[in-house]
């Protein structure tokens, strides 16, 4: 019901085709914004251009559409029923689990995101030469690594939405800000090694590095760019992000529990904070 | 008191009326934000990361080129001699200078974009749905005055984002930026910001029309415009992709920022930047266009609102909320 519901908010009850595309021009745009930056690479003296280094971006931008709606479709939940809708204190006494509700608001992002990858990917390949392929001898490693890396992702998004009850609105500020930490230090567009070691530690810390790196393993064999991840294998891969998500599910219950008490405690489960 | 006089003071009280009108909805902007700093961390600090993100593609394709230049290549032939591949490593240095100085450049007028999206052109809407707008509507003041309040605070809030993506950009990324111009560049600036914020202006009266679409429609100007306006890099690089890029290039220009940022590159990067192939205009020409389009916007503002105001007011729709 709270899909349902997710859906429908999110589409503002337009038609489904009407908001699938919507849905695609934001990620396919944000795509053609990598294309131009590479084609500007290419064209301010570097004919020969650098294929690999652009399949590596593409890959990574088109998986990276999971992180953001994902993430953004948990942690504003909260903001949206409390500050736009004003109807968190309805949502809130009803007999449901909060946590639930937002994971089932998510869920209908969560579908949008995957029709929005597989077009991106699909542009990439006829459109712009984009090197990548999916074995069939794969597949079973790519749905384990794309299920482990979504919930990981909603386990993050659950903490970020158990402090955002305490937070003013700031949910553009998160929306930018937190994709923007997976963004910059997973290796989604660049490999680690293009960070200063300080910024390679901090995208080891992060289970999504190597779901990143995990996918790309998979469509795009054979990349001859540097991920400095070469020393773990697939098993271990998967092993880290298995852990990873349990780990993250009890944090989130953990700081969804914590956020909520204090917002009860400090009486702002219902503030709106509009100027 | 004659005429001439009652008509001067009448004159001089509805100046004062604006001012202060213009005055009180530009201060809680500002004031909101000095009571909430945690505004600074999630509005000024979190979004340098993604621009961070842009900067570092560069870093990385950037050292992969001069990668290749060290292994002999020179673009297209083999290096003949030492001399030649510190030319070649030299030029790619400044290349990727160029490229990492326009993201940080894109990345500060990024945060005037999303201000004239998000807290100009939806306001009116926000409004309407906390029940504002009709105190608004009965106040005696002009609604352009309203409307400016609202531009003035948000610019002031956006302009401590700005200055820390810039300041990141020169301080941690090491950009270069030779401002030959100063006054030209400054004028660049200001009259795009105000054909930004004119624009802003009238999309708050479009916003109160469509209603409830008004979140969708702020959602899809984000990444469509950034990249039809060149927000990551020189717009000019649609031109050479054809059909397609010169008409996305055009349509790109119609939002200030973009005509703003080519001009503006071009004033801190030096015109024969990116071997001066990739601007759309001189930096002259633009100013006069984007001139321009702040009076256009302006005017269209002015109308679509008292337009819209009528509107809502003789279909009853002024206060009703949800819709």
């Amino acid at each position: 019901m709270a899909a349902w519901l997710g859906w429908e908010m999110g589409s503002n009850w337009t038609e489904p085709w009407l908001f699938l595309l919507y849905s695609i021009v934001k990620p396919v745009s944000g795509a053609f914004i990598l294309v131009l930056m590479y084609t500007v690479f290419v064209l301010t003296g570097n004919p020969r251009g650098d294929p690999a280094a652009f399949a590596y971006m593409y890959v990574g931008n088109s998986f990276f559409i999971f992180v953001a709606s994902t993430l953004w479709g948990t942690f504003e939940v909260i903001q949206s029923d409390r500050e736009w809708y004003q109807t968190i204190r309805y949502v809130y006494i009803s007999p449901i689990s909060y946590y639930v509700y937002i994971l089932g608001r998510a869920a209908s992002r969560v579908a949008v995101a995957t029709f929005a990858v597989i077009v991106t990917l699909l542009f990439g390949v006829l459109f712009l030469d984009v090197r990548m392929g999916l074995a069939l001898e794969n597949v079973p490693l790519f749905v384990g690594s794309l299920v482990l890396g979504i919930a990981v992702l909603l386990a993050i998004g659950i903490c970020l939405g158990g402090i955002s009850f305490l937070t003013a609105k700031h949910v553009h500020g998160l929306a930018e800000g937190i994709p923007g930490i997976f963004y910059l230090f997973c290796g989604v567009l660049f490999p680690l090694t293009a960070l200063p070691e300080w910024g390679q530690a901090i995208g080891r810390a992060i289970p999504l590095t190597y779901w990143f790196d995990i996918t790309r393993r998979v469509l795009a064999p054979g990349s001859s760019i540097d991920t400095s991840l070469a020393g773990y294998d697939n098993a271990q891969i998967l092993l880290l992000l298995l852990v990873s998500s349990l780990v993250f599910f009890g944090l989130s219950v953990a700081i969804f529990r914590a956020g909520e008490h204090f917002a009860r405690k400090a009486g702002k489960i219902d503030m709106t904070t509009s100027y | 008191m004659t005429t001439a006089t009652a008509r001067s003071s009448d004159l001089a009280s509805r100046i004062r009326l604006n001012l202060r009108a213009v005055v009180g909805r530009a201060y809680p902007r500002v004031i909101g934000a000095n009571r909430e700093p945690s505004w600074f961390f999630f509005e000024a600090i979190l979004p340098l990361l993604g621009i961070a993100s842009y900067v570092f593609i560069y870093e990385a394709f950037g050292a992969r080129a001069i990668e290749t230049i060290m292994d002999g290549w020179c673009l297209d032939h083999a290096c003949a001699s030492p001399d030649e591949i510190a030319t070649y490593v030299a030029a790619a240095k400044a290349n990727t200078n160029a490229l990492i100085a326009s993201v940080v450049l894109g990345g500060t007028m990024v945060a005037f974009w999303l201000n004239v999206l998000w807290s100009m052109a939806s306001q009116l809407y926000w409004e309407k749905e906390i029940g504002n707008l009709q105190l608004y509507m009965m106040a005696p003041m002009n609604r352009m005055a309203l409307l400016g309040g609202m531009a003035l605070g948000g610019m002031f809030m956006t302009s401590v984002r700005a200055v820390s993506t810039l300041v990141t950009g020169v301080i941690v990324f090491g950009v270069l930026f030779q401002v030959a111009d100063p006054l030209l560049l400054l004028a660049v600036f200001f009259v795009t910001l105000v054909a930004l914020y004119g624009m802003g202006m009238m999309f708050a009266s479009l916003y109160l029309l469509w209603g409830r679409e008004a979140w969708h429609m702020s959602a899809l100007m984000e990444e469509p415009i950034f990249f039809a306006s060149g927000f990551y890099f020189p717009i000019g690089g649609l031109i050479p992709a054809g059909a397609w890029g010169r008409a996305i290039a055009v349509a790109g220009t119609i939002i200030p920022a973009g005509l703003g940022l080519d001009a503006m590159r071009q004033l801190v990067l030096g015109r024969t930047a990116f071997g001066g192939g990739l601007w759309l205009f001189s930096a002259e020409v633009e100013l006069g266009i984007l001139l321009v389009l702040a009076v256009v916007f302006l005017v269209l503002a002015r109308y679509a609102l008292a337009y819209l105001e009528m509107l809502a007011k003789r279909e009853g729709k002024l206060t009703s909320r949800h819709q």
